[in-house]
Order: C-alpha cells, then structure tokens, then sequence
C-alpha cells in the first residue's frame, strides 16, 4: 500500500489541526475510503508525539499532582457502582413514565366504562321518565274530579251497578271501579273486600262512598303482597268499615 | 505495518485496566509516570505556567473520567498523551473549544516509549534531527506544532507560497522519522494493522 502523493502534503497538515476549509473535509472523505492514508496518518501522529517528547522541560509543580488528586477524589468512579447509580438514575424516569403511562391507560379505560355507564343510565332515565309521564297522565285521568266518567251498558237496559276490580298477586296493587251505585245512607259506607285462594276470610281491600252520579273508586289499598284472589266483594258497612262484611253482597265476580 | 501498541502485560496496560475499574491509586501512579511529558508539551505551546497546568489538569482529568477513549490498539500511552497535551495546549492557546476527539487519536509509532529512558533517548534523537534540519524547515514546523499556527498563517508570517510551507513541514516530519527509525534501539513490534 502506498500514499496518494496527492495527499501527501496535506495528510501531515491534517495530523498538526493546520488544515481547514474544503482542503480538510476533502480529506476526510479520503480518509473515509482509503486504508494506506490512514496509515500514513497514523504515522504521522506518531512523529508529532516524538517531537512532543522533544519538549522536555521541568517537571509540574507538587501542588498540580495534589490539585488532580483531590479532583479524583471528588469524582470516585467505580465502575459497577456508577452503571448501578447511573442505571437507577436512568431507568427511574423510564419506570415513573411507564407507571403513569399504565395508570392512565387504567383511568382512561374506567372513564370510557362510567361513559358507556352514563349513556346507559341516562337512556334508562329518559324511558322511565316518559313511563312516569305516561302513568302520571293516566293518575290524573283516572282520578281527576273533572273527568268524565261514562259507564256504557246495553242498549236499551237499564244501568245497573257494577264495579271492576283490577288486581296483581305478585305485588298487592289493586284498583277498583264502580259505577251506577245507589247513594249510601248517612253512617254508611260501602267496602270493598278480597276472598283469598286460601282460606275463606275476607280481607278488607278499601272504603269508599260513590259520587252523585254513583261513581267511585279505590286506588292502591294497602294490600299484603301474594294473596291470590278467588272473589272480590262490596258491601255496605258502618262507617268506619268492619272485620268482616256485612251481607248482603251489593256486587261480586270471582 | 507494525507499530508498538500496549503489551498485555505491561506496566501501563496494567495501570489503565486499573484506572477503568476506578482506582485512584493508579490515576496517581500514572501521573506520576508521564506528567512531566504532558506538562513539557503544554509548557512548550502556552509558554505559561498556569496554563501548562490547566492543560494537565484537563489532560489526566479526562483519561479520569473516560479511561475507555485510550486505546491500546491505536498505540502506546506516553505518546498518546503526548499528542493529547499537544492537542489541547494548541486549543487553550488559541481559545477555543477541543478540536480533536481523543478516540480519534490514532498513533502509530516504530519504538517502544513506555520506559522513562527510552523516551529521554527519543527525546535526544528528536532533538538532534531538528538542530540537523535547515533553519527554515525547522521554524515551519515548530510553528506549526509549538505554535498551531495553519499553514496559510505560517506563509503570512514568512512570507514563503504555501506550497513550500506545506513541502517544507511534510519533509521535516519525514526527516524526523527517518532520524527515529536509524536510531531506534529496540523496535518491539506489535502487529496493528
């Protein structure tokens, strides 16, 4: 392997830091490709050491040896010890990144769940209000004193009395009408009763007394929950209501 | 080609394993080892005292801290930090930033330096090629090493073409080593190719 004459000159500048500019970087890029200059380089370094080692002189004072030890001192370097520390030092970043990463990805996923659970609710709340709104309407049809209230019977009969009782076993609630009903004497007042599935003695299911047109209603007594009905009855009783019904029967339907 | 790189037994193979594994004591034994050379060079360029010791502070400080940028492959130690010290003189002269990377610092060099007397005999041999060069030759290169001064400031300052500065510095180094080779007393070679 021989040196590029070319470069010749310029190789022993670039080794004294002399050369700059293009000069330099056309060399670099030389010296990138060619393994002959970058020996003859090598070589070159090793003739500035040796007139380096031509400037002996006195040797450095006492105080520049205590000056470098106690800069050692104070940067101890072990080795293992600095690749622990500096691993811990490192790594505790990474790790609290990851951590919060992990724990944000958590409450984030929890958040998308109380969404999704908001959402749900709030259709639920939506469907329950329109249900009330539904009920709430009906209430007030039923109940409204200024409703008009229109019992329809054959053509050409006469209107007789009749109620409709209707009733769940599973929960106890309970609406009764009646209408065309003869109008009470005073102290009196008509009650209703349920004859169970079970065992034979009525239970009272509400008091009521008619309107003028002999309409009435009882709403939601307060009935115990899971008694099967065979009868519903009604009855005139003391007012106050009774025990047991009075007979006669003023209307039944089983 | 072969240069002397560090012998895996030797004295400072020895002392930078011990370095890289932290300890002080070998930190101590090296500078006592090669401050006189590091501090000589940075004296030369600086021409200051205080300087020349900052120099070697920073010198022996960074082996210190990054004892993995000398490599034993790319040459022996003496003359590693002999360039390093020139290196970093011609900055602080200069005032400016470090030019040269240490890992870039690649010697190849035909004599064993690591003892004490080897280098005084280099030294010498040095010495007497430079008195031998003719005088212009000789103050290219030592303005251009002693002084980093560039080729183009040289020419500027003698008022030479800078063709002749460049020839001049490249036949001094070449008679320089042509005066080290004759004279090398014991080349040990360690094959670095």
């Amino acid at each position: 392997m021989t040196t590029h004459e070319q470069f010749a000159d310029d190789l022993a500048l670039y080794a004294l830091g002399s050369l700059a500019g293009e000069t330099a970087a056309d060399l670099d890029a030389h010296l990138e490709e060619c393994a002959a200059c970058r020996q003859e380089l090598a070589r070159l370094q090793g003739d500035m050491a040796l007139l380096a080692l031509s400037a002996s002189g006195p040797a450095p004072p006492q105080r520049a040896r205590q000056r470098l030890l106690k800069a050692i001192g104070h940067e101890p370097r072990s080795p293992r010890a600095i690749l622990v520390r500096r691993r811990w030092w490192t790594l505790a970043p990474v790790f609290a990144s990851l951590v919060l990463a992990i724990f944000a990805i958590l409450l984030w996923r929890e958040n998308a769940r109380y969404r999704d659970r908001i959402e749900a609710l709030k259709s639920d709340a939506a469907q329950n209000q329109a249900t009330l709104e539904e009920a709430k309407h009906l209430l007030v049809l039923l109940t409204d004193p200024s409703a008009k209230h229109v019992t329809l019977v054959a053509a050409q009969s006469k209107p007789q009395p009749a109620g409709k009782a209707i009733y769940m076993a599973g929960n106890g609630a309970l609406v009764f009408m009646a209408s065309n009903l003869a109008q009470l004497a005073p102290q009196k007042t008509y009650e209703l009763w349920l004859v169970p599935m079970r065992g034979n003695r009525p239970l009272p299911a509400g008091m009521f007394k008619p309107d003028r047109d002999g309409n009435a209603m009882v709403m939601m007594p307060p009935m115990s929950p899971g008694v099967e009905a065979s009868t519903f009855a009604v009855t005139i009783e003391p007012e106050g209501g009774s025990a047991t019904p009075t007979m006669p029967m003023v209307l039944v339907g089983s | 080609m072969s240069t002397v790189g560090l012998q895996p037994g030797s004295a400072d193979a020895a002392l930078i394993a011990r370095i890289r594994s932290g300890e002080q004591d070998a930190m101590a034994e090296l500078y006592d080892r090669y401050s006189s050379l590091v501090y000589s060079v940075a004296l030369r360029v600086l021409t200051d005292t205080g300087a020349a010791e900052d120099v070697l502070q920073e010198v022996f400080m960074q082996l210190w801290r990054h004892p993995a940028s000398f490599d034993a492959r790319r040459g022996s130690l003496g003359p590693w930090l002999a360039v390093i010290a020139r290196h970093r003189a011609i900055d602080a002269l200069r005032k400016r930033r470090p030019q040269t990377d240490l890992e870039d610092v690649v010697i190849a060099i035909e004599s064993d330096l690591e003892g004490a007397a080897e280098r005084a005999r280099a030294a010498e041999t040095v010495r007497a090629s430079l008195r031998a060069m003719p005088a212009k030759q000789r103050a290219a290169l030592e303005m251009a090493f002693f002084q980093g001064m560039t080729h183009t400031e040289i020419a500027a300052e003698t008022g030479e073409p800078l063709g002749t500065i460049k020839t001049r510095i490249r036949t001094a180094l070449e008679a320089l080593r042509r005066a080290l080779n004759a004279g090398s007393p014991r080349p040990r070679l360690a094959s670095n190719t």
